[in-house]
Formats: structure tokens, C-alpha cells, sequence
């Protein structure tokens, strides 16, 4: 177990800078996730904390070893990758076991720690098979041996669920979080889907563009985004954004499902600060239990989360009313959030206090 | 197929099916498709193979095609109690284990050290190729001066460093061994590129997941790389085996066979006794034979890879 930091950290490929000099902590024991879209420099940063990349500038520590110069077998550290990268020739107990013999492990402490291990992931009768003989889930509790059979300080997931199918996935991401509880490591992991982030990380680490755009807990992360990034990012459907009458330089932003549809003839209540955008009903799409209702308003198009019992026509003229409590504002040129520290207007925790 | 999945189907209603009259256009349609191919195996392929099998029974010359007469095995036997003939095949056997055991060894080792990005690698890999596109005759009359023992490269070279010269191809013992040389230095570069291709084709992320299971470099190679790249090897042990057991060009342009038919393999001998001595029932056995020996080693390497050789 170790925490792992990031000090001024840049990768460069043919003069192209992809991760541009980003300081990070990452806590002993914490399941931190790198998350962001394609192309954001997540599955580099994570490469260079493993060793497979070198870092073009600055330091990485793990534990409070300066790693930049160790080979990745080294680093005391496990990583599973996408595609699970198994050895296709070996069968899965020399899958588990192929990196304890590199160390010199004795055959029998071999063979007592990969079923051990193999019990934990439920691979105990499949030891003797192929990887071409599992499925894609089997496969990845495989990779997942091979990580944890090493014990190593620090666990690296290169978006280890993107190739299971949605009901695996899921099931998978729940033990994925069990088993971080279990071990007591660190994990980093990576991954561009942000309901994976959110439901399994404990810090959160958004990225773009080679940038960390904020570290924070899922919670913070969605209530307190640092900047617009951030607040369209995570959240879905993404934050509503809308130019500001009065003062150029800001816009301001609030989320689909935290505004209220009225009939356009209908008074607010006008008892807390509101403030109210009109137009007209375009499209809704129902999701189940909520629907998204596409509303054309004088300021752009915006997207609010109702009720699907309410029934709405198209074309009908509404009124989108958001509490001043909801909204967000952001620096129109640089997207930085203004007024963070001192919180939201009459941003109020459920009724009776907070929880 | 088609039509015993339909049957259980159709005897609950027998009455009715046995009024549709059978569409013999329908159940011909496919075997027209594919006539022509066929057409062209039969008639390249499988009528050469039976033809030559057909004369193997024969005692007839080239020269008097009207007289053939029926011998049964007699050319068999007849080859078979010739010392030649036996010598023939030992040279073939010797020369194909050779060529194609050192030829792979060389070509993996090869790429191995040209598996790599930078552009030096490319141009060596284009240089070690380029023998490959040159036509045989003309390597063989190049080796052929390089062997000269007088006039040649590779002797001047030997004095130069002050070693004694070697016979090279006018020598019983040295003449196979140059034959196998020149072999050698024209197919690596094709089997160097095929085993590139195969090493190329192996998941980098298996290879980094062996750098954090902290693999050495020659464990990496013999649990990963080799296991990996068994198709590729057993590919190349095939299409080696049976062209080296063909080999010709070479014979007939530096030995003739010589000396004293110490590099005389099949191929060159059935020429000899169809063109040279117009004995085409020899001729004729002694091909059935080579056919028979190629397919026997092919359908052998099959068999001992099935286990060994990994697929995915």
C-alpha cells in the first residue's frame, strides 16, 4: 500500500505535449478514477505511473520512492488491462501465477497463493483452461487474479469494463468497489464513462486536454464544479449553459434536472429568487420514470428532467424556472466557476437540516 | 443438410410432399457454379497427378512415345535397387533438414533483431529481403563467380584475412554445403519477413503486462514470443520443407549434380532421366515418389503441430 504523487508530470509525443506538467496525490488506500474524454492524457498519466511510458518531465513517486527510472516491473505495481492483455498460450493458473515465478516464488507457495486467489474470484474450475476458452467475464476475473495474486501496493485499471456487456458491467463495477474495500490498496483507474467514476471512485480526477480540470469527491464534483468543463462533464444530460443579459462576461448554468416546467400563463412562486426563461416545447424523450423535455427559449435551446407522468404537448409554450440556489456561474473567456467559496444563493440542505 | 432438417418436417404431411415435383434446375445450380473451378483443378491439378501416376507403371522412352510397356511396380523396384537412387534421396534429406532447420533459425534470430521502429531497421529488413525478388538463375550464377576458387570474392576474402582457400562447389564434401549456403542466403529474407509480420501481429499490451509481471527478456521470448508465433513457424516449416525438396535451379546451373553425384537430389534426377537418358518410366516413379514423400512430410508436420501450435 502506497500513496502515489505526481509532481509537474509531462508526456510529450513528437512534439506534441499530451499531458501538460500536472501535479497529483493520490492517497494510500484511496480508489481514485482519472476520468475524461478521449484523448485527454488519462491512459498516458496512468501508463507513466505503471512504467510503460516514460515521463517526458517531472516526478512520480510512489510511496516515497522517486520511480521515473524503474522498469515497470518494479514499481510494485499491478495493472489490468482493457483488453485484458492474458497470456494466450498459457492456461489460467500460469496466467496468475507467470509473476510470481518471475520473482523467484517457490512452486509450492505458487500454487497455494493462485488458489487462494482463485477461490476469491470464483476461477477455482477453470484453472486448467485456455483464455480462449472463457467468456469476457471469466477473462477479466482472470486479469484481476493476475493483479491481485501479487499484492502489490498499487493497483492500475485501464478502463478494465468497457468490454463487457451492460449487466456484467455493472455487477463487475460493484465488485470492483468490494473488492477496494477488501484490499485496502490504492487503485487508480481509468475511464471515460462518467456513471463509472462517480458510482466507484472516492476522488474523482477530470481531465482535459492534458489538464486536471478538478480533483474532488463524486459529490462535490457534481454539486461544486470548479469550472464549465467540469459542470458540462459530469452530469448527465450535460449542464444547461445560457448567456447572461446583463454582464457579458459571465454565463451561468444549471442542471436539467434541478428546474421546474410551468404553463406559460402560470405565476411563480415568487417567495425565493428565481429566475425564469420562456419558449416553446420541441421534442421529449422518455427515459422511464423521468423524461428530457427540449425546450427552445430566447436564450438557446435547454434541456429540463420532469416527471414523465406530466403530460406535456409539443409546441407548448412554457415558462423554465430555476432557484437561485441552483445556479452556477462561470467566467465566460477562462470557464472558471465565480464565487465558489461563498456558495450558491440560499443553497439550503433537506428540510429538517442536513443529513 | 437442407433437406435432413426438412424431412421430419415434411412425413407428418407425406401426402402433400409427395406431389411437388423435385426442381432439378435448383439441386443443380450449385455444382454449375462451382464447374469451373473444379474444371480447372481437374484438368491442371488432378489429371497431371493421376496421369503421372499412370505412366509410373509404364516402361517408356521419350524418344519413342508409340512403345509403352507394362511393368507394373517394375520401375519401383528397379529404383529402388540402384545405389544412385539411394544416394539421391540421402543428398534431398540432408539438404532439406539442413536448408530449412538453419534457414528458420537464421530468419527468426533475424527478426528478432529487426523487429524494431527506427528507419536503419527498415532498410536492413528491404536489404535481407531483396534476394527473395531476384530470380534464381541469376543468384546462382553470382554464387557462382563468388565461389570461383580462383577468380572468386569469397576466396580473396579468406587470403585476405590469410586463410586457406576453399573448394566451395568443385569439392564432394564443400559442394553441398554451398549449395545449402546459397539456399539459405535467398530464403531468410522472405522467412524473416514472414516471422516480422507474425511478431508484429502479437498484442503489445501481452507484452506489458509481461513487463509488470517483472518477466526476463528470455522468458518473455520462450513463454510469450515463441508460443506465440508457433503458427507462423509451422507455416514456414511447410512451405520450406516442400520447396526445398524441390530444389533445381541451383543444381542444374552450379553442380549438374556433381561431383560425382554428391548434390544430386530428386528433382534434378528425374530430370536427368527423362531429358538426359529419355528413361521416363524412371522419370515417371521417381516423381510418384518425390509426390509421395512431400505429402507424407506434410501431412506429418500437421500432425505433430496439431497439439503444439497455438491458434487463436
Amino acid at each position: 500500500m502506497a500513496r502515489v504523487v505526481l509532481n509537474q508530470v509531462t508526456k510529450s509525443f513528437a512534439n506534441q505535449q499530451v499531458v501538460k506538467g500536472i501535479n497529483l496525490l493520490i492517497p494510500d488506500g484511496s480508489f481514485t478514477v482519472l476520468v475524461g474524454p478521449s484523448g485527454c492524457g488519462k491512459s498516458t498519466t496512468l501508463r507513466m505511473i505503471a512504467g510503460l511510458e516514460s515521463a517526458t518531465g517531472g516526478e512520480i513517486l510512489i510511496g516515497d520512492q522517486t520511480v521515473n527510472q524503474l522498469p515497470p516491473g518494479k514499481r510494485d505495481v499491478a495493472m489490468v488491462f482493457q483488453n485484458y492483455a492474458l497470456y494466450p498460450t498459457m492456461n489460467v493458473y500460469d496466467n496468475i501465477a507467470y509473476g510470481l515465478r518471475n520473482r523467484g516464488t517457490s512452486k509450492k507457495e505458487c500454487q497455494v497463493l493462485v488458489e487462494e486467489i482463485a477461490e476469491i474470484v470464483g476461477l477455482t474450475q477453470y484453472l486448467k483452461r485456455k483464455p480462449s476458452q472463457l467468456s469476457g467475464g471469466q477473462r477479466q476475473r482472470v486479469a484481476l487474479a493476475r493483479a491481485m495474486v501479487k499484492k502489490p501496493k498499487v493497483f492500475l485499471m485501464d478502463e478494465p469494463l468497457s468490454n463487457l456487456d451492460a449487466k456484467l458491467r455493472n455487477q463487475m463495477r460493484v465488485e470492483l468497489t468490494s473488492l477496494h474495500k477488501q484490499l485496502g490498496s490504492t487503485f487508480i483507474y481509468v475511464t471515460h464513462d462518467q456513471v463509472e467514476a462517480m458510482t466507484m471512485g472516492d476522488q474523482i480526477v477530470v481531465m482535459s486536454e492534458g489538464n486536471i480540470m478538478q480533483v474532488a469527491a463524486p459529490l462535490e464534483l457534481y454539486q461544486e464544479p470548479d469550472n464549465l468543463f467540469v459542470a458540462q462533464f459530469i452530469g448527465s444530460p450535460a449542464m444547461n449553459i445560457v448567456k447572461d443579459e446583463e454582464n457579458s462576461a459571465v454565463v451561468w448554468g444549471f442542471r436539467p434536472e434541478k428546474a421546474q416546467l410551468l404553463a406559460e400563463s402560470a405565476a411563480p412562486a415568487s417567495s425565493i429568487e428565481q429566475r425564469v426563461l420562456r419558449g416553446t416545447v420541441i421534442s421529449r424523450e422518455i427515459l422511464g420514470a423521468e423524461s428530457l423535455c427540449h425546450v427552445e427559449t430566447e436564450k438557446g435551446r435547454i434541456v429540463v428532467k420532469v416527471d414523465t407522468e406530466i403530460s406535456i404537448q409539443m409546441g407548448t409554450h412554457v415558462q423554465v424556472i430555476v432557484d437561485a440556489a441552483n445556479i452556477y456561474e462561470f467566467d465566460r473567456a477562462t470557464g472558471k466557476r465565480i464565487g465558489k467559496g461563498v456558495g450558491r444563493v440560499g443553497q439550503h440542505a433537506l428540510a429538517g437540516g442536513m443529513v | 443438410m437442407h433437406k435432413a432438417v426438412a424431412a421430419p418436417e415434411l412425413s407428418g404431411t407425406s401426402n402433400q410432399a409427395a406431389e411437388v415435383p423435385i426442381d432439378w434446375m435448383e439441386r443443380l445450380r450449385p455444382y454449375l457454379y462451382v464447374a469451373p473451378a473444379m474444371l480447372f483443378f481437374a484438368l491442371f491439378f488432378f489429371f497431371p497427378i493421376g496421369y503421372v501416376i499412370y505412366l509410373s507403371f509404364f516402361d517408356w522412352s521419350l524418344l519413342n512415345l508409340e512403345e509403352m510397356e507394362w511393368v507394373g511396380l517394375g520401375n519401383f523396384t528397379a529404383l529402388m535397387a540402384e545405389e544412385d537412387f539411394w544416394q539421391v534421396l540421402g543428398n534431398t534429406l540432408i539438404y532439406t533438414v539442413v536448408t530449412v532447420g538453419l534457414g528458420i533459425l537464421l530468419s527468426f534470430m533475424l527478426a528478432l533483431w529487426l523487429n524494431r521502429k527506427a528507419k536503419v531497421y527498415g532498410i536492413v529488413q528491404a536489404a535481407v529481403f531483396s534476394p527473395h525478388i531476384v530470380s534464381l538463375v541469376s543468384i546462382a550464377m553470382l554464387w557462382m563467380w563468388l565461389m570461383d576458387p580462383q577468380y572468386g570474392l569469397l576466396n580473396a576474402i579468406l587470403e585476405m584475412v590469410g586463410l586457406p582457400g576453399y573448394s566451395w562447389l568443385s569439392d564432394t564434401k564443400s559442394a553441398m554445403v554451398s549449395l545449402i549456403l546459397v539456399s539459405i542466403w535467398k530464403g531468410v529474407g522472405y522467412n524473416t519477413l514472414v516471422f516480422i509480420a507474425g511478431m508484429q501481429s502479437i498484442p503489445k499490451d501481452i507484452y506489458e503486462a509481461a513487463d509488470l509481471d517483472h518477466s526476463p527478456w528470455w522468458r518473455t521470448l520462450t513463454r510469450i514470443t515463441i508460443p506465440m508465433l508457433s503458427p507462423t513457424m509451422f507455416f514456414l516449416l511447410v512451405i520450406n520443407t516442400v520447396s526445398s525438396f524441390q530444389v533445381f535451379d541451383t543444381i542444374y546451373i552450379m553442380t549438374q549434380g556433381g561431383p560425382v553425384n554428391s548434390t544430386n537430389m530428386l528433382v534434378f534426377y528425374i530430370y536427368e532421366q527423362g531429358m538426359d537418358f529419355y528413361n521416363g518410366g524412371a522419370a515417371s516413379a521417381a516423381s510418384v515418389i518425390l509426390l509421395a514423400m512431400v505429402g507424407f512430410l506434410t501431412w506429418l508436420h500437421f500432425r505433430l503441430m496439431e497439439k503444439r501450435v497455438h491458434y487463436r
